[in-house]
């Protein structure tokens, strides 16, 4: 019997790897129920009509952009406002709509000065 | 009347007179002069303050009320909680032996003792959780796992420095840098630790923005932090409703010990995402939380205890506690790099680093460090999913140590 309380170096050792072993493998059952939880709960939504990314992007864009991926925020673009501030804005839009995060997609922020009000 | 003798008596009895008088009546002092640098830097420079200040005030108030010999109008008794613990003595594991003597932060401790603040702040936490970034990519959850080296290092490092096992595992567990977690396993394990460990804890978690873009920018390169990364699947409502309930079902299943937290932390989840508990969800999310943290903060602060705190191991935990948050980072990244390299360098190894729990705290540290060399990356909820897989990942770690240790 090893005694636990006055445990050995060696001992020690062993427990490390073994927990760390646990604590990996527990994760890696978990993400195999989730993986499973998913594709038995999610249907990806049939594609969208193809016009609808396109449609939206400039029409002087050389370049279409792909849509983003479901879910996705996309790119968006930054007028004269901190990254921080931007974050802080998504936050409550997300939060006064009662949306999660990912659900929205933002295309820009802009900063209005109060003199533009 | 003895106008003179009650005065003397006044005057002995005063805390004042304690310091010099009373055994290590000094140690009381420097406590409290630690407490006001912990107050500062709750307060002024922001660590922690939510339970810095109310940790800092409650060592402020023991060591203000208790001096060896003379603990009639001490708020906490360590000799109490000393003989709750000391299986030869009548009052070994008895409340209500403790309440017959308690002062007020004894009350509180109990709710410490017994596992309920822990729980209950995990269950403020999975309220104020969102665990859509870890559906939506469920392979974050090995990052969560990578980034507990920092656990086991340090558990290993505690034992070649003289700790006993239980005591061990409680400093290990500081690498999770998760505080609930650290406190209820310590409480079990070592609640001789509980001070240092908790202020350890509390103050790299308010560190991480210091301790971690050093190691973060020493184990990847440039082209690896300007990964960008495309945006998760969509998570559905229903799987977001079904995830609390799969996660205690299994981990609970799996690992008996973690049901306190893991229970807690996915009811609260479910509070949160199931849709007709709104009310409910607020409450926890707010109300109880700030309640149970002010219990939580003031009574952990109260052990800190000039005779349990002023101490070598006390260095040496601080020293650990350090330690085992760096190689925590180290762990995630490691675990980042290898999902870069696996995935064609399509995830960004930064990332990896948010693994060590700390919601949010870790994963901005990521957003942080990832827009330095790339303007437009956005990397925040990449990491939320190993943020919060981290948050998992210590309660398993810390179960896996209860079951060995408890």
């Amino acid at each position: 019997m090893i005694d636990l309380v006055n445990i050995s170096i060696p001992n020690a050792a062993g427990y490390a790897l073994l927990g760390y072993l646990v604590v990996f493998l527990g994760l890696v059952m978990l993400m195999c129920v989730i993986f499973i939880m998913g594709k038995v709960m999610h249907r990806e939504p049939k594609a969208a009509p193809a016009a609808a990314a396109p449609a939206a992007a400039p029409a002087a864009a050389p370049v279409v952009k792909a849509a983003p991926a479901p879910g996705s925020a996309g790119d968006f673009k930054l007028y004269n406002t901190d990254p921080r501030d931007a974050a802080m804005v998504m936050a409550i839009v997300a939060d006064t709509l009662g949306k999660p995060l990912n659900e929205l997609r933002f295309i820009s922020i802009r900063e209005v000065k109060e003199d533009e009000v | 009347m003895d106008i003179l003798g009650v005065l003397q008596k006044l005057g002995l009895e005063s805390g004042f007179a304690s310091f010099f008088v009373t055994d290590g009546g000094w140690k009381n002092l420097v406590m409290i002069i630690i407490a006001f640098v912990l107050l500062y830097l709750g307060i002024v420079k922001k660590f922690e303050p939510l339970l810095l200040v109310g940790i800092a005030f409650g060592c402020l108030l023991t060591n203000l009320s208790y001096f060896v010999g003379q603990g009639a109008n001490a708020l906490y008794h360590p000799e109490i909680w000393a003989a709750f613990l000391d299986e030869t003595s009548p009052a070994y594991h008895s409340y209500g032996a403790v309440m017959r003597e308690a002062g007020l932060l004894d009350f509180f401790y109990i709710g410490v003792k017994a596992g309920i603040y822990p729980s209950l702040i995990f269950m403020g936490v999975g309220a104020m959780t969102d665990f859509g970034p870890l559906l939506a990519n469920p392979k974050s959850l090995l990052l969560g796992a990578a980034a507990q080296l920092g656990v086991f290092v340090a558990f290993f490092g505690a034992v070649c420095l003289g700790f006993t096992g239980p005591q061990a595992a409680s400093i290990g567990i500081i690498g999770g840098a998760d505080g609930p977690t650290a406190i209820f396993l310590t409480t079990k394990l070592a609640p001789e630790l509980l001070g240092p460990i908790a202020i350890a804890a509390y103050s790299y978690m308010a560190l991480i923005p210091m301790i971690q873009p050093p190691i973060m920018k020493a184990m990847t390169n440039d082209k690896m932090r300007k990964v960008k990364m495309v945006q998760g699947r969509a998570v559905s409502k229903t799987e977001k409703i079904v995830f609390p309930m799969v996660v205690a079902t299994f981990v609970i299943l799996l690992l008996p010990s973690t049901a306190p937290l893991i229970g807690c932390l996915m009811l609260g989840n479910l509070f949160r995402e199931c849709g007709v508990t709104e009310r409910l969800s607020d409450t926890v999310q707010n109300a109880l939380m700030n309640i149970v943290t002010i219990f939580l903060a003031t009574s952990v602060g109260a052990t800190m205890v000039a005779q349990n705190f002023l101490n070598l191991n006390t260095i040496k935990i601080i020293v650990l506690g350090l330690i085992a948050f760096a190689i925590s980072t180290v762990g995630g990244l490691l675990g980042g790099l290898v999902m870069y390299k696996t995935s064609g360098g399509a995830i960004n190894p930064l990332i990896g680093s948010a693994g060590v729990s700390a919601v949010p705290m870790a994963a901005r540290v990521s957003q942080d460090v990832g827009r330095k060399y790339n303007k437009n990356n956005y990397l925040l909820m990449h990491a939320m999913g190993p943020n919060v897989a981290g948050v998992i990942g210590s309660a398993i770690a810390a179960g896996f140590l209860l079951s060995v240790f408890g």
